[in-house]
């Protein structure tokens, strides 16, 4: 890959002149800041061929990791850590491109799946379903750490908590079916967010307080981008405890339920 | 119910919501809903049948029932029928011929507006091919102002959009910095926030505000946290220029983002009462994008395209300054393909002109689209030819935060220079001041001016 290089002057290509060299400084010290990509080299109104063909690396990359299967079986052992039974299931969509074109079925469970959760029912305060959704790594990598964050202060607190629950091709409502059939007053589902050019590896968390058949976006809450370079393990399970409390105490979750754990992090 | 006879077969189609889905371009969201035409020859006598329909059909019969829908009650009560007599002769397929004729000018497609609803300018797009999209919206100017003037003719305007995964304040000022020297932000200055806490809003509306005045820049600025969020911001003393919301076509659709029409007047409202503009009175940015409806499984049998028109009904009550829909975001299971993208963007522009919405594109797709930068090249060009009024400029055209590929300020640079489009004047008028504009024109940063070396963090 090349070196993203600063926006050199036309008149001296090898951006090498005093101003080139200070520019490219600044530029190098900005990209700290930000995963963005700032400061392109230029030829005249487009891009130069670096920054151009290292953009088309990341899509071939991004392309690439859609089509990665979960490893459920490498995930389930990393899972045995949080001393929760662990079911393991799939959606009602039995392969990847069908995954892609039909959300409602990865709403769905697949035929075999209630069979497998029903032995689990019960009565629970929360269950937490990992599924890979439009990226296998990014639960397959942040989904053990996070958990194992929130897990202890749920417990400490006194939650129910259900059998941990993987889901193969799942979407995010999938979660909704799942805790009506294990008896689960909230859920929590981990999932693999779109892969981006530089985060192939983002990881949401949605939360919904008593899912039904009726539930919508509007009634979830979601933290976004969990990852080390995004919202960080620590992070994730402060802010994933705190509204998971909130959520219990006003027995609502949603748009009306406002994260306010930035307070509390400042404040902290 | 509605027939066409191709050759000796004879197509029936029981609704009107049936005969649009059926006439539809083909696209993955509406196979998905089980609405698309099974054929290509049941599409094709659709849109026969939909050419030959009347256009006073669409007020005697709603897609989505008058009693169960707001935002068809929303259509029908503010319809204008004088607006509406110089084309309430005409068929769907007269219309696009009355539409595509010399004598039809920008003027007289800006005094029919009120006259149009989503479902006839719906219509007419089904019937057109991406040409008469171009050629018809090319002809309509729909001009707003806020602290300067965009939609004007021969001018592109850009959303600076520098989106960080944290909303790091450093991360996002460097961004900006970037979008700025290279022309960018003359539609907004818009932040995705990560999370929709409304510390986080706050904090971002004041690094905005803090930047925008030392830098004395004619734009205005917006995060695009939940219409909520910002209307208690706004009580809390925010610096609130635009408020932000994603819009549906159905009131289900809506709800499903937790909003209705009162809300967003409520907001209007509030936005204005702030008296923050300096040179017009549109407080409102609005997004939207085919599919959001069958998303949120609010789509009563309609199909996407008709329902993506209805949130332009929706969006013109409150007088935005921008509308965008954000076409290729939802993903491949309701946009397939990088031709599906281009043809539902130029559908989007174009019914948002004829209805009189200040239409911008957020020009993208996703990862898990089958799509490339050289599909959205050729969509953002063909937009612009169109006289888009605005589209995205994100660093790289990778955006970090929402994990998606939209248009860069490198392809806006491009696009003003193939098309000879121009920023907008006030804000171009700051560029020249700031030494970034060049002898010939053109936007060329030489350096980093003085003054915007206030944005690097100390």
């Amino acid at each position: 890959m090349s070196d993203k290089t600063a926006n050199a002057s036309p008149s001296d290509p090898s951006g090498r002149s005093p101003v080139g060299a200070e520019h490219e400084e600044l530029w190098d010290r900005l990209r700290r800041l930000t995963a963005a990509r700032i400061g392109l080299k230029r030829s005249g109104a487009s891009l130069a061929t670096g920054p151009l063909l290292d953009f088309q690396l990341a899509h071939a990359r991004a392309r690439d990791a859609v089509h990665e299967p979960l490893d459920i079986g490498r995930l389930t052992s990393e899972l045995a850590a949080l001393a929760l039974p662990v079911v393991e299931i799939a959606s009602d969509a039995e392969d990847r491109q069908r995954y892609l074109m039909r959300p409602d079925l990865g709403r769905r469970l697949s035929p075999q799946a209630p069979a497998a959760l029903a032995p689990h029912a019960g009565a629970y305060d929360i269950v937490f379903v990992v599924a890979d959704g439009l990226s296998a790594r990014a639960v397959q990598m942040h989904a053990q750490p996070v958990l194992e964050g929130v897990l202890p202060a749920l417990r400490a607190d006194g939650w129910r908590i259900a059998p941990l629950v993987i889901v193969r091709h799942g979407r995010v409502a999938v979660g909704d079916v799942i805790a009506r059939a294990l008896g689960a007053e909230c859920v929590t589902i981990l999932i693999g967010e779109r892969p981006g050019l530089t985060a192939p590896d983002s990881m949401g968390a949605y939360l919904t307080w008593q899912p039904d058949a009726q539930t919508t976006d509007a009634q979830r809450n979601c933290i976004s981008n969990i990852r080390p370079e995004g919202i960080g393990y620590a992070e994730a399970a402060f802010k994933l405890a705190h509204l998971l409390r909130a959520m219990r105490m006003q027995r609502r979750s949603g748009v009306q339920l406002k994260d306010d754990s930035d307070r509390l992090l400042i404040g902290q | 119910m509605y027939r066409a006879t191709v050759g000796t077969r004879q197509y029936v189609f029981p609704d009107l919501a049936t005969l649009m889905a059926k006439a539809s371009p083909l696209r993955s969201g509406d196979q998905l809903a089980g609405l698309a035409a099974e054929s290509g020859e049941e599409r094709v006598a659709a849109q026969f049948a939909l050419a030959d329909l009347p256009l006073t059909a669409f007020l005697e019969q709603s897609v989505v029932p008058y009693e169960h829908d707001a935002v068809t009650r929303l259509i029908i009560d503010t319809h204008d029928r004088a607006a509406f007599a110089p084309i309430a002769h005409l068929t769907v397929g007269g219309f696009r011929d009355w539409l595509l004729a010399d004598h039809v000018t920008g003027a007289s497609l800006a005094a029919l507006a009120p006259g149009v609803t989503p479902e006839m300018a719906a219509a007419v797009s089904k019937i057109s091919r991406v040409q008469d999209l171009m050629l018809i919206a090319a002809k309509c100017a729909v001009v707003t102002r806020f602290r300067n003037t965009i939609g004007l003719p021969g001018r592109l305007s850009v959303r600076l959009q520098p989106n960080h995964p944290t909303d790091d304040a450093h991360g996002i000022a460097a961004s900006i910095l970037d979008g700025l020297l290279l022309g960018a932000g003359d539609a907004v200055i818009g932040i995705n926030p990560a999370t929709d806490s409304p510390e986080r809003a706050h904090a971002l509306l004041s690094m905005l505000e803090d930047i925008r005045s030392k830098l004395d820049i004619p734009t205005q600025s917006c995060v695009l946290a939940h219409v909520t969020t910002v209307l208690d911001l706004i009580g809390r003393g925010s610096p609130v220029d635009l408020v932000f919301q994603s819009i549906a076509g159905t009131e289900a659709a809506n709800a499903s983002f937790g909003i209705d029409l009162a809300l967003l007047e409520e907001a209007q409202a509030a936005a204005l009462s702030l008296g923050r503009g300096t040179v017009g009175d549109n407080v409102m940015y609005f997004e939207t994008g085919q599919g959001s409806a069958l998303s949120a499984d609010a789509h009563h049998g309609v199909d996407q395209q008709t329902l993506e028109a209805r949130a332009y009904a929706v969006a013109r009550r409150f007088k935005p300054l921008l509308v965008n829909t954000v076409v290729g975001f939802i993903g491949p299971e309701y946009l397939f393909d990088g031709k599906q993208i281009m043809r539902a963007g130029l559908e989007d522009h174009f019914c948002g002109k004829l209805l009189g919405v200040p239409m911008g594109v957020d020009v993208c797709y996703t990862n898990h689209a089958e799509a490339d930068q050289d599909d959205a090249d050729a969509l953002l060009a063909l937009l612009v030819a169109a006289g888009v009024n605005f589209v995205m400029g994100v660093p790289g055209a990778d955006d970090v935060m929402l994990g998606y590929q939209s248009t860069s300020f490198h392809d806006a640079l491009a696009m003003r220079e193939v098309f000879g489009r121009r920023p907008a004047p006030e804000f171009e008028a700051w560029l020249d001041r700031q030494g970034l504009i060049d002898d010939e024109s053109r936007i060329r940063p030489h350096g980093v001016p003085g003054r915007f070396r206030l944005l690097l963090p100390a």
